[in-house]
């Protein structure tokens, strides 16, 4: 008899793949590249909340993800958005560029 | 509900390969040069994500995952990186500077830290029964999803149509040239 997959492969997986988008995040120097790793650290979080709620029984994990799901895509069309705006400003969108508040 | 009626080894099969591919398309994702072939990537990343909530029994995430991440998000970043020509980001240095390394440390550290905290704690990996009475409520239940969101989640569910409505607006806004 084959056990069913454990509760921690979930969670393991999750974490897998939102320390990967960090790294992402901290060594990519491309402002869309940095935002498609926060995707995929948001990813990560959906994952770790869908495992849970479906190990404990509950709904709520997906009324979560639902509302996770809605602020990523407000969040992608404001975040693009203004990538464009810098691009018309700066002509680049590279990170190290982009440091008009630093005085 | 039909892949949890199927056997545990189909099931564990599926897992691993989705589990593997979503974290061999992740590493592809941060490690390309070009952001159109990290934007594919991780498209791939997201669909086999959405077959391990297939695993997990959450049809309906799994449908919105493909329908909202792999369909929308993607389609506008690969617009905006069509728009926005990228050869300057393409010949990003590869060179490693210190906080690049120590950002990538940090990183590392964490994920041991969710890794221990993981491993030690144990739920098992039998289902939590509810108690009698209550339904037994699963992640592909989409009328039960749909009753919980128009009743004790109502405010949240039109708190998020203003935001959704308010994100179109900021980026119609943002995006209108300016005149003159």
């Amino acid at each position: 008899m084959i056990p069913d997959i454990p509760y921690n492969f979930y969670l393991l997986l999750s974490g897998v793949l939102f320390t990967i988008g960090a790294i992402g995040v901290v060594t990519r120097r491309s402002a869309i590249i940095v935002f498609m790793c926060i995707e995929l650290m948001l990813n990560g979080v959906n994952l770790a909340f869908i495992a849970s709620g479906t190990f404990l029984g509950s709904l709520d994990g997906v009324i979560f993800v639902f509302f996770i799901m809605t602020v990523a895509a407000a969040e992608a069309a404001i975040g693009l958005a203004i990538f464009v705006l810098i691009f018309r400003l700066k002509g680049t969108v590279h990170l190290d560029e982009i440091n008009l508040l630093k005085g | 509900m039909t892949l949890m009626m199927l056997g545990p080894a189909f099931k564990w099969f599926i897992f691993i390969g989705a589990a593997a591919l979503s974290v061999f398309a992740s590493i592809m994702m941060v490690t390309r040069r070009s952001p159109i072939h990290s934007a594919l990537w991780l498209i791939v990343a997201f669909f086999s994500l959405a077959v391990i909530y297939l695993t997990l029994g959450a049809q309906f995430i799994a449908v919105a995952q493909v329908i909202v991440y792999a369909g929308a998000i993607m389609m506008l970043i690969i617009f905006v990186i069509m728009l926005i020509h990228l050869e300057m980001e393409m010949k990003e240095s590869g060179k490693f500077s210190a906080a690049k390394t120590i950002g990538a440390f940090v990183a590392i550290l964490f994920f041991i830290e969710v890794a221990a905290a993981v491993i030690s704690y144990r739920l098992g990996a039998e289902r939590v029964v509810p108690p009698q009475g209550l339904p037994t409520l699963q992640g592909s239940d989409v009328k039960a999803i749909g009753s919980l969101l128009y009743g004790q989640y109502l405010f949240p569910f039109e708190i998020a149509s203003i935001l959704l409505l308010v994100g179109i607006v900021g980026a119609v806004v943002l995006a209108k040239r300016v005149k003159g």
